[in-house]
């Protein structure tokens, strides 16, 4: 870079600098003793013990971390269909409605979202007495939410692959479901890994829509926090963030290395 | 076929059923809190009945009115704070040698894949008194000591443009990337000075990366509920809040209902923008 770029090098930074110095705060404010989240006091673990103590924190814990497991694997299968169908199917009867109803919920605000499902299981259950709200109803309407994010990622690896590879087993004979099984899924799995990760944090994260759909006692983590948040500030949830950033953080750097060697492998 | 089963029965309906509830009215203290549209009469003939009374409520109460302009204003403002800070960004990443292109492309994705409550409870930590900015700007002699930003419209503002930078950065720096550099040499060959070739070359050709980006960022900030509900004050009323206030709090499911339906008739423009330059990206990509 040369002179002239010192601007855009300034610009940079303060952009990262936004986009870091709130979290980094976050994380070395969760090792202080103060009470008060924003005073330092001294080094301290206090409130990483106190978090693990707290047994309505590891409850919330539990029910977000099944309900984000099962909504991801439900929403990387039918993402993966809606991919496929979207970008192998060619013009099909409903391939415009199935594309707007798959960009939709990513730009629908939550609320719009969780009231809407919410309506729905309200009108489902005077009409059928299913389904009971709870863990659920919140699965059911993140799996909605995160189908489209699945379907994004299966398409954009869909389009950047070759079809040559699915051309050459048909033609030596193999069905389409075997062609589906040895060819396009080994060759898309890196886009099912990502989309199902993507998903998982999604439902993970979402406040809004698990608000609407919960039923009383399914209090997720997010839904938790918000009402400590509410409440005021607790350090507990200091330490609580720190956790999750720095899984998450893992997480999202394991699942790019292990990516970045596949795509080394399948491409000689 | 599963999907669009599964896509009309939990996504298309619903919206059927907000409209309809829209027109409801609401009756307090028996579950669900509203009537049935169609009433079934002695005589066993069903007729219709359509209450506009939510709908007349949002256009005669000015508290209405005030929420979707705030909610406009919050979006507007911080889309194009988002396009000043992100640009330039975008423009460095697509500019740097490969291997600083992708760890910087991660650092930008990573605060996206935290959680955003999370982000939003961490910026507290920066915005209240005596807080990390605060603080920082009250030592500079910029604002009063104790001052807090917290609970004011700033705060807002701070906390959708951290929260939504990357959705801006990531469209633009893929924009940017496809960009042919030895187009900018060649106007520099012509005699056009840098700033003139960005003018004229970089920003119209890096269009339909800002577009996406800006709508990105514009749509969901207009319904956003948990950043004005936890930086802002209370005066900063958006539809998002205002959905959730008449919901949780006034439990009147119709007229959050026919919020909803008046959030959406103002949203389905842009969406449409949305679905059109994305169908426009991947052709173009399909073509490439």
């Amino acid at each position: 870079m040369t002179r002239r770029n010192w601007g855009l090098w300034a610009a940079m930074a303060v952009g990262y600098a936004l986009l870091y110095v709130p979290i980094v705060s976050m994380i070395v404010y969760s090792f202080s003793a103060s009470r008060m989240a924003t005073v330092w006091a001294g080094f301290s673990t206090r409130w990483y013990v106190s978090l693990f103590a707290n047994e309505q924190i590891m409850q919330a814990l539990a029910r977000s971390l099944t309900i984000a497991a099962v909504a991801a694997s439900a929403a990387t299968v039918l993402g993966t269909a809606c991919g496929l169908a979207l970008s192998r199917f060619g013009r099909f009867p409903g391939r415009g409605l199935l594309s707007l109803m798959n960009s939709a919920p990513m730009v629908m605000p939550d609320v719009m979202l969780g009231l809407s499902s919410l309506l729905l299981f309200v009108t489902l259950q005077q009409a059928l007495g299913w389904p009971e709200r709870g863990m659920g109803t919140i699965a059911i309407a993140h799996i909605t939410l995160t189908t489209c994010y699945v379907t994004v990622v299966v398409r954009s690896r869909m389009a950047a692959l070759d079809d040559s590879l699915e051309e050459a087993a048909m033609d030596l004979g193999a069905r389409p479901w075997r062609v589906f099984w040895l060819i396009t899924l080994p060759l898309i799995s890196p886009a099912l890994l990502a989309g199902w990760l993507l998903a998982f944090t999604l439902s993970l994260d979402d406040l809004v829509i698990a608000s609407f759909t919960s039923g009383p006692g399914a209090s997720t983590l997010p839904m938790l926090i918000y009402s400590k948040v509410k409440l005021g500030v607790t350090p507990e949830i200091n330490a609580l963030a720190t956790l999750i950033v720095t899984v998450v953080a893992i997480g999202v750097v394991v699942a790019g290395v292990v990516m970045h060697r596949r795509e080394r492998n399948l491409a000689p | 076929m599963l999907p669009m089963l599964w896509l009309l029965l939990f996504f298309a309906v619903p919206f059927l059923i907000v409209l309809k509830i829209s027109f409801a009215e609401a009756v307090f203290g028996q579950a669900p809190p509203y009537t049935p549209l169609l009433e079934q009469a002695a005589d066993g003939a069903a007729s219709l009945r359509l209450h506009a009374g939510s709908y007349a409520l949002l256009l005669q109460d000015p508290l209405y009115i005030a929420a979707y302009l705030k909610s406009l204003l919050f979006a507007g403002v911080s889309t194009l704070c988002c396009l000043l800070l992100g640009y330039p960004i975008a423009y460095g990443i697509a500019r740097a040698r490969p291997v600083w292109r992708m760890l910087l492309l991660v650092l930008v994705i990573l605060p996206f894949w935290t959680s955003s409550l999370l982000r939003t409870y961490a910026m507290i930590g920066m915005l209240k008194a005596n807080g990390v900015l605060t603080g920082a700007l009250a030592a500079a002699g910029l604002i009063e000591p104790g001052t807090a930003i917290l609970h004011t419209d700033l705060a807002v503002y701070i906390g959708i443009v951290y929260n939504y930078l990357p959705f801006m950065i990531l469209p633009l720096t893929a924009t940017l990337m496809r960009l042919d550099f030895g187009l900018l040499e060649a106007a520099a060959d012509l005699g056009a000075k840098p700033w003139q070739a960005f003018l004229r070359v970089t920003l119209p050709l890096s269009m339909p990366g800002i577009i996406a980006g800006a709508l990105l960022v514009f749509i969901p900030a207009v319904g956003e509920f948990v950043i004005p509900d936890i930086l802002g004050g209370p005066d900063a009323l958006t539809i998002g809040r205002v959905l959730w206030t008449e919901f949780f709090t006034n439990r009147d499911w119709p007229l959050a209902a026919a919020v909803a339906v008046a959030m959406l008739l103002m949203l389905v423009i842009p969406t449409l923008l949305f679905e059109y330059v994305e169908n426009r990206r991947e052709r173009s990509e399909a073509q490439a």
